[in-house]
């Protein structure tokens, strides 16, 4: 681990007991996280992503257990942490911005008071120090006036500005890791360019790592350094936003970015490409490649035994029987088809 | 301005648009707090535009640009204040709210909360027919099984609660109990912004067949403007209240001429990794409906103002191939 890694997950998985058996959420999960960087993990409903973010930050409700070989912040061995040791860690080293702004600020206190209180929470100083961090960081999130701002209720302000107001939050205690949850789903277009940016340049300022989640391909490619492509709790592909843009080689990653229109690239009107089937039930034993039954280069060696990662090269991997070559021809093949 | 609509765009002007609106705006009477006035507040004004038989307009803004209301009126479920809405050339406040919906008929954004619990998939696609007396049961049944054919449900579901089903099949028993009465017009209120892209790329194969195959007219509602270039013949921009720019999907995708227009396509995020963030140069969010900008109600916003936009709200008038509101254009 060098020391520019903030966070390390080795072989995570998330059991979750529901009636039915066990519900394998995440399954031998491994990702890491550099300083200044920005992982994006990309993915549909159901297939983790948002239980990983859960796992980090030790949020997972309690029917879920958690397993991992390593999950380390800063170096800080997180498995052994005592829930008190984790309250003291959240909002100072993990900063987390959810989805929705309408709900994840409370409605019956002041902006102000709601930022303070992370920074007093945490012992990084008193009620003046915090005011000023308020001030400093809500200028810097491109908030005019932040003094009246400040004193008043989330419900004053409109869907990007309370956004802007949790980053503000976030960065209240100088984390060295930022976990975002689909942070601009619930804003229009023209906000959620500007709300990424400035997400973008505050996450570089101040150094920390960022977990982007999101199922939107085009926040992704804008977005990340590195990407990792979840599907039924297993990474299916890593690499960075060029590799895995450009030169797809797991076919759900082919199959995702041939579903969705793009302004000058799929002809208006075409028929959009498709992944056929449905997401695989994930409780019981699991067994061969999960997206067999959707997959249309399906051959044996995918209907049992466990499929392991691949690595083509350094941070790029995959999760598939083709050959790096093979994939890159079929997968080709298969794109010119339905461009 | 109806002359100007009569001949824009439309070669065959003998044929009657499926839809057409009419100078269309509401006003809904705002009370801020417990002994205040009323205000109004125009979600809606001086709507102009119309649709053919068998092509599809999208009306795209942000939110609270009134794209909601308008589809409201187009589905007779609130009256316009001014102007009309009119169906094949007859006014919709002529007819009854029954014959408005024979022939115009909603997909809603969320197939969670728009089907009922508590019905089954047949009670709830059968539904329209059995408030029009149309059939008896066993007619009726047949004719249940056909659409949940069409759009691609397994027969056996027909017995299954919403809940049984995923996003993507109960938006196809919603599209199927819009489709039942044998609607004209579809108005589908961001029919796909609930699913996960897999099942958006369904859904939209799903309606682009639908409207050959039955040669229906959409009426598209999105904030998404790659599926917005994806599946409109004509765009419909709106902006607080305001219709700005109307034309041919093509034309406005590949020359947007209204500065908010641009905007809205420069924020589009495309998969292209090699490009970074756009910068966005539209600096604050919508202002107050309530009390609107003088002028120009872009000008605030506008990268391109002048000193005529604050004073002067500019007429929507033709440009080349399409309407336009700005003063930028002459």
């Amino acid at each position: 681990m060098s020391s520019d890694t903030v966070l390390e997950v080795e072989n995570l998985s998330v059991d979750i007991a529901v009636p039915a058996g066990t519900l394998h959420a995440v399954s031998n999960l491994s990702l890491q996280v550099e300083q200044g960087e920005t992982l994006c993990i990309v993915g549909e409903s159901g297939c983790g992503k948002s239980i990983t973010s859960l796992a980090i930050m030790n949020l997972l409700p309690r029917k879920a257990k958690l397993t991992a070989d390593k999950l380390a912040l800063e170096d800080r061995d997180l498995l052994s942490m005592s829930e008190s040791e984790f309250a003291k860690l959240r909002g100072d080293r993990i900063g987390m911005i959810f989805q929705d702004p309408m709900t994840s600020l409370n409605p019956v206190f002041r902006i102000g008071d709601q930022l303070e209180e992370v920074y007093i929470q945490h012992g990084k100083g008193g009620r003046k120090e915090a005011r000023e961090r308020a001030e400093f960081l809500l200028e810097k999130v491109g908030i005019v006036a932040p003094t009246e701002r400040l004193s008043q209720y989330p419900h004053q302000l409109s869907g990007g500005l309370r956004q802007r107001m949790m980053i503000a939050m976030t960065l209240m205690c100088d984390p060295a890791l930022i976990i975002a949850d689909e942070p601009t789903t619930a804003l229009d277009v023209t906000m959620q360019a500007q709300t990424l940016n400035l997400l973008r340049s505050l996450q570089k300022e101040f150094n920390a790592g960022l977990i982007l989640i999101t199922h939107d391909l085009g926040v992704v490619a804008r977005m990340a350094d590195r990407v990792m492509v979840m599907y039924a709790g297993r990474a299916v592909e890593i690499g960075s936003a060029e590799e895995v843009f450009d030169m797809p080689t797991h076919p759900y990653t082919q199959g995702l970015i041939d579903c969705i229109p793009v302004p000058g690239r799929t002809e208006p009107g075409s028929k959009l490409g498709s992944i056929r089937g449905i997401v695989p039930a994930l409780v019981g034993d699991l067994d061969g490649c999960m997206f067999r039954n959707r997959c249309d280069h399906v051959s044996d060696p995918c209907l049992s035994g466990d499929i392991g990662l691949t690595e083509i090269s350094a941070g790029r991997a995959y999760r598939c029987h083709l050959s790096p070559e093979e994939s890159k021809n079929k997968l080709s093949v298969e794109g010119a088809a339905c461009p | 301005m109806n002359q100007l609509m009569g001949q824009f765009g439309h070669p065959d002007s003998d044929a009657v648009p499926a839809l057409e609106c009419r100078n269309v705006g509401r006003t809904f009477m705002i009370k801020k707090g417990m002994f205040a006035e009323k205000q109004p507040l125009k979600a809606v004004q001086e709507v102009s535009l119309q649709v053919n038989r068998g092509e599809v307009l999208a009306i795209v803004g942000e939110s609270g640009c009134g794209k909601t209301t308008l589809a409201k009126m187009l589905l007779g479920l609130l009256e316009p204040t001014t102007g009309e809405i009119l169906l094949d050339g007859v006014p919709i406040n002529s007819v009854s709210i029954k014959d408005i919906a024979r022939k115009v008929q909603p997909v809603f954004q969320d197939p969670y909360s728009s089907l009922n619990p508590r019905k089954t998939i047949e009670q709830i696609i059968s539904l329209p027919l059995k408030v029009h007396e149309i059939g008896s049961k066993e007619s009726r049944r047949a004719r249940v099984e056909e659409y949940m054919r069409l759009v691609g449900l397994p027969k056996r579901l027909v017995h299954s609660y919403p809940n049984q089903l995923s996003g993507g099949q109960r938006q196809r028993v919603a599209i199927a109990r819009a489709l039942i009465m044998e609607p004209k017009i579809v108005v589908c209120d961001e029919p796909t912004s609930a699913l996960d892209v897999s099942v958006q790329a369904h859904i939209l194969n799903l309606l682009q067949d639908l409207r050959k195959e039955l040669n229906l007219t959409y009426a598209f509602i999105s904030h998404d403007l790659a599926v917005v270039e994806h599946l409109a013949d004509w765009v419909a921009v709106m902006y607080l209240g305001r219709l700005i720019e109307f034309g041919k999907a093509i034309d406005i995708f590949n020359n947007p001429k209204h500065p908010y227009t641009r905007a809205l396509l420069d924020s589009v995020l495309t998969p292209d990794a090699s490009l970074g963030l756009p910068e966005i140069t539209l600096g604050r969010g919508l202002p107050n409906p309530l009390s609107p900008p003088s002028g120009c109600y872009f000008h605030p916003r506008c990268p391109d103002a002048k000193e005529q936009c604050s004073a002067e709200q500019p007429a929507l008038i033709e440009n080349e191939d399409r309407l336009i509101e700005c003063h930028l254009y002459k």
